[in-house]
């Protein structure tokens, strides 16, 4: 059968392609699932002027906390910055990144109404906060709801546990986190992973991340980075 | 009798008394997260984290962490016999659909109404960070918040309204302190339980609102330290 080729030789050779001013979806969340051997490729690559949707904004130089010290970010949708975020905090204190600063849930959701082809939807979450700021608000059968737009990216970065060559992937523990969402809103997602097994030998009852999500595969120096 | 006010200890060893068996329930930061460690050995109580793992256990041993099972506090932790892993989204979709059962989140106000503002100080450093407390709030069946009654300042935290940014309108069902017990009801609050040695005019004495109680306020279950 004949197939797309997805797995990369080389994490460098994965991120090449990436241009400057692309909006990239990062998972990962408290340390674990973060795609850190592709971050660190992205930081070598050099790509500026980026736009960046991830729960947080790096720990010290982990995480995306290098594309923070290279100054390769220019905009952030994110849940939790992070008291860790240094290089992140330090440039969002002098007004040189934008942020958006989004409810958990509503960013997991509004990425995956993008993914589902739905283009906005009402939510409880955050009426009558400021997250309601300038968001059309809406009585339904008797409760206030607030109009999220569903968010999309030019990539995914993500991290698995294993990938087929096809690109059907499975997680491991809470490592899952933001990554299956991530990897049905994006143009084009790049995968890390631990292990890449020929395809067939995922069973199919437990793969989380079907293949039709996933464009590339590259494997992951090491277990972690940080 | 003793005039201090309780430990963050005691207000978590307060809250725990709130959890029946068999509940799904959340903790947040702060105070809330002391709570596992008090609840009662005879019941089962099963924890959610946002990152996505329900059956939550305690904190791992050390030499036996796994960095993929971590709170939502980056701390390393177990899994309970019958626990699950499962996305962030499905974590939230437990959190606003209101699938859980008891919620607990620290606070640095709370309104007459049940207003929570817990995620930012007006004119502090930094970014902020809402995390998963606007989700929680909306969603819970029973919303608790557990924080010292008082700010460092004196001032009362339950006030009329708030005047930091909110995390939820009309969201907290119970506010457990180092002086009280207070359940918002549509009548406005209500005095439960005043911490030991304590009298219910001196808790009205550091709350803003209008707190109805009773002629006689029962004190705090606590055991004696």
């Amino acid at each position: 059968m004949p197939l797309k080729e997805k797995v990369c030789p080389s994490i460098d050779a994965a991120v090449a392609d990436i241009p400057d001013g692309a909006t990239i979806m990062f998972g990962g969340f408290g340390g674990a699932g973060f795609p850190n051997n592709l971050i660190q490729g992205l930081a070598r690559q050099g790509a500026k002027n980026l736009s960046v949707i991830s729960n947080n904004c790096g720990t010290g130089e982990g995480e995306l906390g290098v594309l923070f010290k290279n100054k390769q970010i220019r905009r952030v949708v994110a849940a939790f910055p992070g008291p860790g975020a240094k290089y992140f905090q330090e440039q969002f204190d002098v007004g040189e990144i934008e942020l958006e600063l989004v409810p958990q849930g509503i960013l997991c959701e509004r990425m995956r109404a993008y993914g589902a082809g739905i283009p906005a939807f009402f939510s409880p979450v955050g009426v009558g906060t400021e997250v309601a700021r300038g968001k059309e608000e809406r009585e339904i059968r008797g409760k206030r709801y607030i109009l999220e737009q569903a968010l999309g990216a030019d990539y995914a970065f993500i991290r698995a546990h294993r990938a087929d060559y096809m690109g059907n992937l499975i997680y491991r523990k809470a490592a899952r986190n933001f990554n299956p969402i991530m990897a049905t809103a994006a143009k084009f997602t790049i995968v890390e992973v631990e292990e890449i097994v020929p395809t067939g030998e995922l069973d199919p009852e437990t793969i989380v991340t079907p293949s039709i999500f996933v464009d590339r595969i590259v494997q992951a120096a090491g277990k972690r980075y940080v | 009798m003793s005039k201090s006010r309780l430990t963050r200890e005691q207000i978590a060893e307060r809250a725990a008394m709130e959890l029946p068996d068999g509940v799904y329930v959340n903790l947040g930061w702060g105070i809330p997260n002391l709570i596992a460690a008090y609840v009662p050995s005879n019941i089962s109580v099963y924890f959610h984290s946002e990152n996505g793992i329900l059956g939550m256990g305690p904190r791992a041993k050390s030499g036996e962490e796994d960095f993929d099972l971590v709170d939502a506090m980056k701390v390393p932790v177990t899994l309970l016999s019958g626990g699950s892993y499962f996305s962030q989204d499905d974590a939230h979709v437990m959190t606003r659909g209101g699938h859980l059962d008891i919620c607990i989140l620290g606070g640095l106000q709370v309104s007459e109404r049940g207003d929570l503002a817990n995620w930012r100080v007006p004119g502090a450093k930094g970014a902020g960070g809402i995390g998963g407390a606007m989700d929680i709030s909306v969603g819970a069946k029973k919303l608790f918040v557990t924080m010292e009654h008082t700010a460092k300042d004196g001032s009362p935290k339950i006030v009329k309204t708030c005047t930091y940014p909110l995390t939820a309108i009309e969201c907290v069902d119970t506010i457990i302190t180092d002086l009280a017990v207070i359940d918002v009801t549509p009548d406005g609050l209500v005095l439960r339980e005043v911490a030991p040695g304590f009298t219910s005019e001196e808790v009205q004495a550091v709350t803003e609102p209008k707190l109805r109680y009773a002629a006689k306020v029962p004190v705090m279950p606590l055991k004696p330290h």
